[in-house]
């Protein structure tokens, strides 16, 4: 149970994949259909196969079913492949220095995945575009930001949101040659810097984002440059932000300070929370600005400007005090972190 | 009692030539060491000696992947015996306490497991043997730590005590079992070679339920002898052991026990056992025969075990003080002259004569590092065993052991964050040696310093807070990423930083005409109000951005304010009037006459400034003619203005 939990990822339900400061390891939590567990904490993961890695790995993302792509301390992106049949990892395709400064290495922060598409950002401040089997770079935005880009997420196939050190979401539109951004959205007061963000599954307008000061802000990224809504989460940095891929009522969150959350919300009403051509009159008493859109979008309830009218419960997730919570990820009712006590929780029995 | 006295060792540097000097500098977990040129006699060489430096480091147990979970789980336990209520009296803690000393000594035998496993399944010899090192340790320190939970922290009277060691011993003799699963499982087990070795073995164990149970097996075998076999299953189930939580008392068992003694003795002397001599013998060792039990030294395998049986059989309601006088005859009997008293030996004496610092203090020197005697004198403190014994240095014995403990881990590259919880549990020194420690952190990525960071705000460190700042934001400008550096500047509340990163973008301004990163300054928000220079900057920028949407006549006020109200610096003010230039020159007067006033006092106040400063050789003549140009275009444009400006308003509309 106690390993370096910096940075972990689930994929297809049998495996689930942890890094190691200086190593990506490959580890199995079991075959989630077969438990009779009461305790959603029993069982350690065991470790498959592991490799060495040249830095810290500060973002971790499948791309398919075999390969991961890390960033790395020193600035190189690198794609492993697990290979199934021989339980082993490789490097498959590295990219060294791929963040840099003229005379000293720029750590990777962040990486999204859009099969064969990869977009990393770092704190060079550069975004690039790679292509998976490519040998060269597909795309470099240079200085697409003055200050360290935290994290990367795919809005669509073609656009991608960057947050910054400066509290700015900024959307990218790929197919565009210039290299600023289509829209600019922030926080208005103080620029608090923004470490994670993370789109909803179904409703890619809303993006959901955490930093510096440990708020959970939820974003309608069609209308406004501000965010939706904003929930005290954290008492300290929040380094993830992730919705459930496939119940995007819930969403989790993890920090510094720790803990992790899980946060889930209710359709206000009894009815069916969509709403088909023009809006009702309990719809717009619910949400300071109604959506632009209204006519044919799905009321997501995370759009609720007021967070006490819509039923929205928060769970800590971990049994006890831990140190920093720095990763977490979720799939079907498995969630699985990793802390800086050198150690990972996976809950397998999380009530979605 | 003698000191532990163990020779330092030796440790040869391969590079450095033989018969060299080599100098030397501390660190925090290691020294440094290099070759020097010095000569003991004669002149010596300047310059240095060998190219390279060598890092001699002592503890390697922290880089070892397995240990590390011993230290942090350990990690884990300490935070949580540091938050008992202080409030409740100790006796109702005691058994909160002894669960504590039990869960540190889970994760010791977890650990030992693990490099067990590791160790058995490793095909490198070296590894093999140093991973069976560690075990060994970890074995040395389990049982240490268990004989000062029993007497220290669990603190048995008499009775229970002897019940406490009985446990303890058991719990270290493996090979008991090992043997016996071996007989059990073997066809015929009473005709196993170990077999009488497994029944002996139990006797001294005082577990005499699985004793007779194995005896039972020869019983079957020897119907000839079964009176005998029936005498001895009878005494062993008569042998009266304490109970604690019953009624009888101490004196009682005593009695009882006595009498039972005395009915083995009797057995004994009439020669009932004189024809099966393994019956004999086990009927020796329940009387408490010496001579008998030292004829099992190979069974006993240890002093301490000796001791423990010994007592069982001959005195069970030792109490605690009368224990060492014990220890010390046992272990001069078993250790004959082959062989050498251990440190280990020294150690276990030192704590059955209840001297805790001794133990303490052995341990220290014996092991390599302070994982050991940091936790257990924790624990022995939060008992409330230790008094204040001050050291030399000003800080009791606890908080240095815990600092030392906690330096060492600061040096790793991940447990440092361990080791701050330790250093906050210590408050004399522990403030001061986490200032010191947290500063040299290596950041090597801003999440790194993020949390750091965020380790200093939450103790009111400030200095560090803007020492780090200070270090990524310097680290940031150098790599011109002025963004990264003004936010760092911004979390610090640095307001002389984002002085100079403000002067950054107004240089970069005027060489390259426009300015970089304008998503930045678009966006300062608050943060502008932080330093003057940068307040500046985000309104020059606005100066410009109203220009550019055309509205000449904000922009001129916001430009001339900036030079009235002293926003701008001096330096600036003339590449401030150039921008004036365009808007004097539209065909719309924009400045009024009033503002056409200021700004001629500030272009006289400019070139009056200019001219008092002595004009310099170095400013080539080029130069100079430039600004007179300037200086020159701008009193006739301002000249014009005024004039236009002037028939404006003296204009009446009819």
């Amino acid at each position: 149970r106690a390993l370096r939990g910096w940075l972990l990822r689930i994929s297809t339900p049998l495996s689930s994949r942890l890094c190691g400061d200086n190593k990506v390891s490959v580890w199995s939590i079991g075959d989630p259909g077969s438990l009779g567990l009461e305790d959603g904490f029993e069982g350690d993961p065991q470790l498959i196969c592991e490799h060495k890695h040249d830095g810290d790995v500060l973002d971790l993302q499948f791309l398919d079913q075999e390969r991961i792509v890390t960033v790395s301390s020193t600035g190189a992106v690198t794609i492993f492949r697990h290979h199934q049949n021989s339980q082993t990892v490789s490097v498959s395709q590295q990219w060294p220095r791929a963040h840099r400064y003229p005379c000293d290495d720029a750590p990777g922060t962040g990486v999204a995945c859009s099969s064969p598409e990869i977009v990393t950002v770092g704190e060079d401040g550069r975004i690039i575009v790679f292509r998976a089997d490519h040998e060269g770079v597909v795309r470099v935005i240079e200085n697409a930001d003055s200050s360290t880009l935290h994290a990367v997420t795919y809005l669509r196939t073609t656009e991608v949101l960057t947050v910054n050190s400066f509290g700015q979401l900024k959307l990218w539109d790929l197919r565009q040659q210039n290299n600023s951004p289509s829209q600019v959205l922030s926080l208005s007061g103080d620029r608090v810097p923004l470490y994670c963000v993370d789109r909803h599954p179904n409703q890619q307008h809303i993006v959901a984002t955490g930093g510096q000061d440990g708020m959970l802000c939820v974003w309608d990224v069609r209308q406004g440059s501000m965010p939706f809504s904003l929930m005290e989460a954290h008492s300290a940095e929040m380094w993830e932000v992730h919705f459930h891929p496939t119940n995007p009522d819930h969403l989790f969150t993890c920090s510094e300070d720790g803990s992790l959350l899980h946060w889930e919300t209710a359709s206000p009403s009894e009815r069916p929370s969509f709403l088909q051509g023009g809006g009702s009159s309990s719809m717009t008493s619910r949400s300071a600005m109604a959506p632009a859109g209204g006519n044919q979008s799905i009321m997501s309830a995370w759009l609720c400007g007021d967070p006490s009218k819509s039923r929205l419960e928060t769970t800590h997730m971990l049994p006890s005090q831990t140190l920093s919570v720095n990763s977490l990820d979720v799939l079907g009712q498995c969630l699985v972190c990793g802390t800086d006590g050198e150690a990972i929780f996976v809950n397998r029995q999380v009530p979605v | 009692m003698e000191e532990v006295d163990v020779n330092p060792t030796v440790t040869n540097i391969p590079a450095i030539r033989h018969g060299k000097h080599m100098g030397f500098a501390w660190g925090p977990e290691d020294i440094l060491v290099y070759e020097t040129q010095f000569k003991a006699s004669g002149p010596s060489l300047s310059g240095p000696g060998g190219s390279f430096i060598h890092k001699v480091r002592k503890d390697e147990d922290i880089h070892s992947p397995i240990l590390r979970k011993l230290f942090n789980e350990s990690h884990h336990i300490f935070v949580g015996l540091q938050t008992i209520k202080e409030d409740v009296p100790s006796k109702s803690k005691k058994p909160q306490f002894v669960s504590i000393s039990r869960n540190y000594r889970s994760v010791i035998r977890a650990c030992m497991e693990e490099l067990q496993q590791v160790a058995v399944s490793t095909k490198d010899t070296e590894m093999a043997t140093q991973y069976g090192n560690q075990v060994s340790i970890l074995l040395a320190i389990e049982l240490i730590w268990n004989l000062c939970e029993v007497l220290f922290i669990d603190a048995a009277p008499a009775g229970s005590l002897l019940l406490h060691l009985l446990d303890w011993v058991r719990l270290h003799n493996a090979d008991a079992d090992e043997k016996a699963k071996d007989v059990l499982q073997s066809d015929s087990p009473a005709e196993h070679h170990h077999y009488w070795d497994v029944v002996v073995s139990y006797v001294l164990q005082g577990r005499l339920e699985e004793a007779r149970q194995m005896l039972a097996k020869q019983a079957t075998r020897q119907p000839a002898s079964r009176n005998m076999y029936k005498l001895m299953d009878g005494l062993l189930s008569k042998m009266p052991f304490y109970n604690p939580g019953g009624t009888q008392t101490l004196t009682e068992f005593d009695v009882k026990w006595r009498n039972w003694h005395e009915e083995v003795d009797r057995y004994l002397k009439d020669n009932s056992f004189s024809s099966n001599y393994h019956l004999e013998l086990i009927c020796k060792i329940l009387v408490g025969d010496e001579d008998a039990l030292l004829e099992q030294k190979e069974l006993l395998s240890t002093w301490y075990h000796f001791l423990i049986t010994r007592l069982l059989y001959c005195h069970p309601t030792v109490k605690p003080i009368e224990l060492h006088y014990y220890a010390q005859s046992c272990l001069t009997m078993f250790l004959d002259s082959r062989s050498v008293q251990e440190p280990l030996d020294s150690i276990l004496l030192a704590a059955f004569e209840f001297d805790i610092y001794l133990v303490i203090k052995d341990c220290s020197i014996v092991l390599n590092n302070w994982w050991f005697v940091a936790h257990l004198t924790d624990l022995l403190d939060h008992c409330k065993l230790l008094h204040s014994h001050n050291l030399n240095f000003g800080s009791n014995m606890r908080e240095f052991l815990l600092i030392e403990y906690a330096s060492g881990l600061f040096t790793h590259h991940s447990l440092w964050q361990c080791a701050v919880d330790y250093f906050d549990h210590c408050p004399e020194l522990g403030r001061a040696c986490l200032e010191l420690q947290i500063e040299r952190v290596p950041l090597d990525t801003e999440r790194k310093a993020l949390k750091v960071l965020r380790i200093c705000e939450d103790r009111q460190m400030s200095e560090q807070v803007r020492s780090i700042c200070k270090i990524m934001a310097m680290r940031a400008l150098r790599n011109n990423r002025l963004g990264s550096a003004l936010s760092w500047s911004i979390r610090a509340k640095d307001a002389a930083f984002a002085t100079l990163i403000s002067e950054r973008f107004l240089q970069d301004y005027c060489t390259k005409g426009t300015f970089s990163d304008l998503d930045l300054i678009d966006n300062l928000g608050p943060a502008m109000l932080l330093s003057d220079r940068l307040t500046f900057l985000g309104k020059y920028r606005e100066f410009h951005k109203l220009y550019g949407e055309k509205r000449f006549k904000e922009a001129a006020k916001l430009l001339l304010s900036l030079m009235t109200a002293k926003i701008a610096p001096r330096s600036f003010w003339m590449t401030l009037l150039t921008d004036a230039l365009p808007l004097l020159e539209q065909k719309e007067v924009i400045f009024s006459a009033d503002q056409t006033y200021e700004l001629m006092y500030c272009l006289e106040e400019l070139t009056s400034s200019l001219d008092t400063a002595a004009p310099g050789a170095d400013s080539p003549m080029q130069e100079q003619d430039v600004e007179q140009t300037k200086v020159e275009l701008l009193r006739l444009s301002l000249a014009r203005n005024l004039a236009m400006a002037i028939v404006k308003e003296g204009t009446v509309d009819t």
